[in-house]
Order: C-alpha cells, then structure tokens, then sequence
C-alpha cells in the first residue's frame, strides 16, 4: 500500500483560541515540553517537527501524512492533562500554505497579544534552534522557518509595528529618553516600594539608568524593593533632599493626599534649574499636585497620560499590522511553489 | 561660463535644492517612520545646494572683484552657507536628529527671501576685502558668528518644540524624531559659546581699527554691532550662571537672533552705494 503524501501543519492553541483557563492548563513547563518532544518524537509518520511553547501559545509545526494530525491531538491530551472535548474547542489546525502564512504572522509579532512584540521572535527562534540541535527538523521545516525569520525582519523594518510602547512602565522609560537622551546619567527615585513602582523601577534599571533610589514609608520595605530594583534605599522623610539631586521621580504610593507639592517640586527645582526633572505619578489618589507641572523645567505625567500614550501606539501598531499581513501574504505566495514541491517528492 | 548659469541662477538653484531637502524629510517624517537612506537622500540634496550656493558667490565675487559682502542680499545668503558649513559639522560631531531637515528648512528660507527680495541687491557697498586682512578677518568673523547665531536659533526652535510636544502629550509625527531636551541644551550652550567668541573676536579686531581712525564706522553701525555683540554676551553669562535656562534661554536665542538679522540693514548701511557690476569674461 502506497504511503499517502506528507502535509506541512500547524496544530495548536493561542490566546486568540484558548481562555486563560486553559491556556493554563496548557502550558508547558520544561519537563512536559521535553515529555511531549520525546512522546512526538516517537510518532512514526511525524518525519519534522517544531513545538512552539511560550505563555500566549503552544504550537506545533511538523510535516506528517494528514492523517497522523489527529493521532497528535491525543498525545497533546495525554501531556497536558486536557480532555478531548477541552482541545476540540480550542485546537486549530491549519495545513499547506495556510500554515506557512501563520508561522510568518506568529514570527513577525503580528498574531502577538500585543501586535508588533518583539519577544516572540526570539521565542520562534529558540525553538526551531532547540529542534534543529535534536535534529527534528529537516528540508521542509528549515527552508519554512529560515524565510519566517526573514519576512519577520522584513516586516519590523518596513513597517511601524514595534515602534512606540505599549506599557505604562516602558512608556514612563521613553520619555524619559526624549528629556535626557542618555539614561546612563539620570538619577532615578522611586517613591513607593509596591509592585508597580518596582517594575517602573526595573524598567529603568533596564535602560540603564545611572542609579535607583527606592524611598517608602517603611525602610525595609524600601531595601527589599530596592534589592530587586538593584538600587538603594531611603525614608519618605528625605524626599525633600531626594528631590533636589533626583532626574526621574516616580511615584505609586497609597498616600490619600499629594506626596509632592508644586511649592516642593519648585523649591527643588532653584537647586538645579538647568536640569530638567521628570515626574511620574502612577498613584491613585494622586502623589503629586498637578500644579507643579507648571513649574519651569519640570514635566509631569500621570497614569492616565502614559495610558493614552500606551493605547495610541497599540492601535498605530494595530493599523500597521494591515501592512505586515500583505507582507505574509505575499511571502508565503511566493515560498509556497518550492515549498509544496519538496513535499510533492516525499522529501 | 555659460550666461544661463549667472550669479543669482546658480544661488537659486541652491535654494531650491535646500527646498528639496527640506520637503523630502518633512514628508518622510510625518508619516512617523522615516524611510531608509533619509539621511543620505537629505545630505545629498544639502551638499548639493551648499555646492551650487558657493558657486554662486564665486561668480558674484568674480563680479565684484572681491569677497560678496557687499550687501544685504550677499550677506544673507553667507549667513546661510555659513550655518550649512556648521551644520556639516556639527551635525556629524553631535548626531542631531532632525537638524538636517531644520538646517535645509533655515537655509532655504532665507535664500530663497534673499532671492526674492530686489532691493536687498540693488546696491553694493564699497569693497571691504583686498586692501586689510584685519578688516577683513573682522568682517568674515562677523558673518560666519551669524551664521552660528543662525544654527543656535534653530536648535532652539527644536527645543521649544521639544519642550512643547512634552507638556502637551503632543508626542508623534514630527515630534517623534526630535533630539532630547537634555542634548539640545548642551548644543544651544556650545553654539552660544562658539558665536560669543567669533563674534567678540571679530569686534575686537574691528574695534582696533576703529580707535586709528573713528570716521570709518558710522554711530548707527557702531551702537548696533555692539549692542549685539553685547546681549549675545549677557546671555551667554546669564546661562553660564544657570539665571536664564530651559525655554526662557531658547526663546531668547529664537528672538536674539531674529534681532541681529534685523540689525544687518544699520551694520550694512554704513558702506552701501551705488555699484555697477560688470563680470568678468
């Protein structure tokens, strides 16, 4: 009996398929991701194989006769714990030119919870790295994922989706740039040792910022934030000298009235009027009064400021996502010929 | 050379160049993602222009047998090229983002103004160069501190824009590509610092030879040059003191600088009668 023809596939779940529910149940850590290789690895007729695995997706790409497929979906239960009926709902499975045009848009962050993310990338490029070293992939595999890279590049490059944050913590860190350049010089207080003055305040330290000051009500809530932060510690009582020698002021207290009052912020200021002086206010009720944004040299965002900020270049990064899918569409057009032909010999 | 390239077609086609230059970034740069190569293209269309602008004061100086600073028109258009021969510099030393697309905007406007307006070439002044090489170091210096004057204005205006983008959330399009607050202050500092000093030089070079021979500058001329020279100082002073900073030292470079321009009718005054130009051929 002859050997029906192989098929290049998709089959998985995505956030855009999968509640977080299951996507929970889903995920992968790395022994299941390991258990679920060895147990792919194991299907005779699977001839290539990729798993995708991230927070938002897990993938598999492969090359099999179709009607293997569904003897996949079965060993995916068996890993993961999820029912049949549990997958049936939220597996997709895409075949032949369709899965090639959804590895590109995966790859180029077009597919991303947040378009335009430049981290799935990296995610696409260590498992196919992950998959080649285990020799899981071969002719068809390869060719697929070496031109997904690149229409990914093609993509970020020609077109606007990864330009502009689109966090709260990552905007506060880009105007901080357009006022300073340089990062490497700014001095960084972080008023409020609670979990979102921590990550701005990681956010900072990932830009390089000179240093990191974490100040709290409670000191050693300060120095443990301030441990995470790579940073150093101080009471709320020293504000007033903080303030003076600070760049960057954050603030996301639980204060009920303004920590920072314009007559502060401007007596600060006639200690450095050269230097300008950045002032987030990510707290609810606000820290800091809004009139000190008139003081001369000082400029003053609040949550709902880099919110907006935020939302704007989500939805221009979801305006250029129109572009980047011609992109695929074009690519996988002219990929899919030699693609289908390598399949067409049995490989 | 033929007649068709004279004098004033030459300098036109520099203006238009620097036009070019000036539309092609702007449009590139609303659409927020600047095009690949933006740079080059911009750089090629300015090297352009400066290199039809100078040949265009070569031939005015064949015409006039000497340095084309003899009226307002020849003195606007030296600020210009003078600004784009800082601009190669300076914007490669600094790699200011934008400065390009400003400078050929500056350049543009006032040759194209120079261009248009007739009477600022209906007259030349005496020769000033090929008899002193002081006066003549005196006035080149002069010019060329304008033309620093001239650059500082414009990274001034990017800093208000700048500034103005930041405080009303105002953050796309052509603002995206602004330098930094911080960066075009330092740079405003330095230019401010550099002009000062050429243009202090220059007047103490002239002021030499005003105290030989006091008939040779006119009071208009006199109370102007040094009035300039001396809020150009104050300023410096003021921001060096930190007394004067931010957007009140930007709007005061924007507005000083737009008063020496003005101040170039009085300075000019001083040599201007009638000269027939005959090129040379």
């Amino acid at each position: 009996m002859e050997t029906p023809p192989p098929v290049l596939f998709l089959l998985g779940a995505s956030h855009h398929t999968a509640a977080l529910a299951v996507r929970e149940k889903l995920a992968l850590d790395e022994t299941r991701a390991a258990t679920l290789a060895t147990r792919l690895q194991a299907i005779p007729d699977l001839r290539e194989f990729t798993l995708l695995n991230t927070c938002n997706r897990v993938e598999v790409y492969g090359v099999a006769p179709a009607a293997s497929v569904e003897q996949l979906t079965s060993t995916l239960g068996e890993v993961t714990g999820c029912t049949h009926a549990e997958l049936a709902g939220v597996l997709q499975t895409r075949v032949g030119h369709h899965a090639v045009e959804h590895l590109f848009a995966v790859a180029a962050g077009l597919d991303s919870q947040l378009v335009g993310e430049a981290e799935i990338l990296g995610q696409v490029k260590a498992a196919y790295d992950g998959a080649l070293a285990r020799h899981l992939t071969g002719p068809v595999l390869n060719r697929v994922f070496q031109k997904a890279f690149q229409a990914a590049k093609h993509i970020r490059t020609h077109t606007a989706i990864g330009t502009g944050q689109v966090s709260v913590a990552t905007v506060a860190v880009d105007l901080a740039g357009r006022i300073f350049g340089d990062l490497a010089t700014t001095k960084v207080l972080v008023v409020g040792a609670g979990e979102i003055g921590l990550k701005t305040a990681q956010a900072f330290q990932s830009r390089g910022a000179g240093s990191i000051t974490v100040a709290s009500r409670t000191l050693s809530n300060a120095e443990a934030a301030a441990t995470q932060a790579g940073g150093w510690a101080a009471s709320l009582a020293e504000l007033p000298e903080l303030l003076a020698t600070a760049d960057i002021v954050t603030c996301a207290t639980a204060a009920p009235g303004h920590l920072l009052g314009a007559a502060a912020v401007a007596a600060a200021m006639k200690q450095r009027p050269a230097r300008p002086l950045f002032l987030i206010d990510l707290a609810l009720p606000r820290d800091i009064d809004p009139a000190a944004a008139a003081v001369a040299n000082v400029f003053l965002y609040n949550l709902d400021d880099l919110a907006v900020i935020a939302e704007g270049n989500l939805a221009r990064r979801e305006a250029e996502a129109a572009k980047g899918r011609a992109i695929v569409a074009e690519r996988t057009a002219a990929l899919w010929p030699q693609v289908a032909q390598t399949l067409s010999r049995g490989i | 050379m033929s007649s068709l390239l004279t004098d004033r077609a030459l300098l036109w086609l520099g203006a238009l160049l620097y036009l070019a230059g000036f539309l092609t970034g702007l449009v590139a740069l609303t659409r927020r993602q600047a095009p690949t190569g933006l740079r080059t293209i911009l750089n090629t269309f300015l090297v352009g222009g400066w290199g039809f602008q100078m040949a265009g004061l070569y031939v005015r100086g064949l015409a006039v047998g000497g340095c084309p600073l003899s009226n307002t028109f020849e003195i606007v258009q030296f600020v210009a090229w003078s600004a784009m021969v800082l601009y190669f510099f300076v914007g490669t030393a600094f790699r200011v983002s934008l400065l390009g697309l400003f400078a050929a905007g500056y350049a543009a406007a006032l040759a194209i103004l120079s261009l248009l307006i007739a009477p600022w070439d209906a007259v030349h002044g005496q020769k000033i160069f090929g008899h002193n090489p002081w006066i003549e170091l005196h006035a080149a210096l002069a010019v060329f501190s304008y033309g620093v004057f001239g650059l500082l204005a414009l990274t001034s205006l990017m800093h208000l824009l700048q500034n103005w983008s930041l405080r009303h959330k105002r953050l796309n399009g052509l603002f995206w590509f602004l330098p930094s607050i911080v960066q075009l202050d330092q740079i405003n500092f330095r230019l401010l610092t550099l002009g000062v000093l050429l243009l202090s030089i220059s007047l103490g070079v002239g002021a030499v030879w005003w105290l030989r021979d006091s008939t040779v500058v006119d009071l208009p001329k006199l109370i102007v040059t040094i009035g300039v020279g001396l809020v150009y100082l104050v300023v410096w002073f003021l921001r060096w003191r930190t007394k004067l900073v931010a957007v009140r030292f930007a709007w005061v470079c924007v507005v000083l600088f737009f008063l020496a321009l003005l101040s170039l009718g009085p300075v000019n005054s001083n040599r201007t009668h009638h000269v027939t130009l005959t090129p040379e051929g």
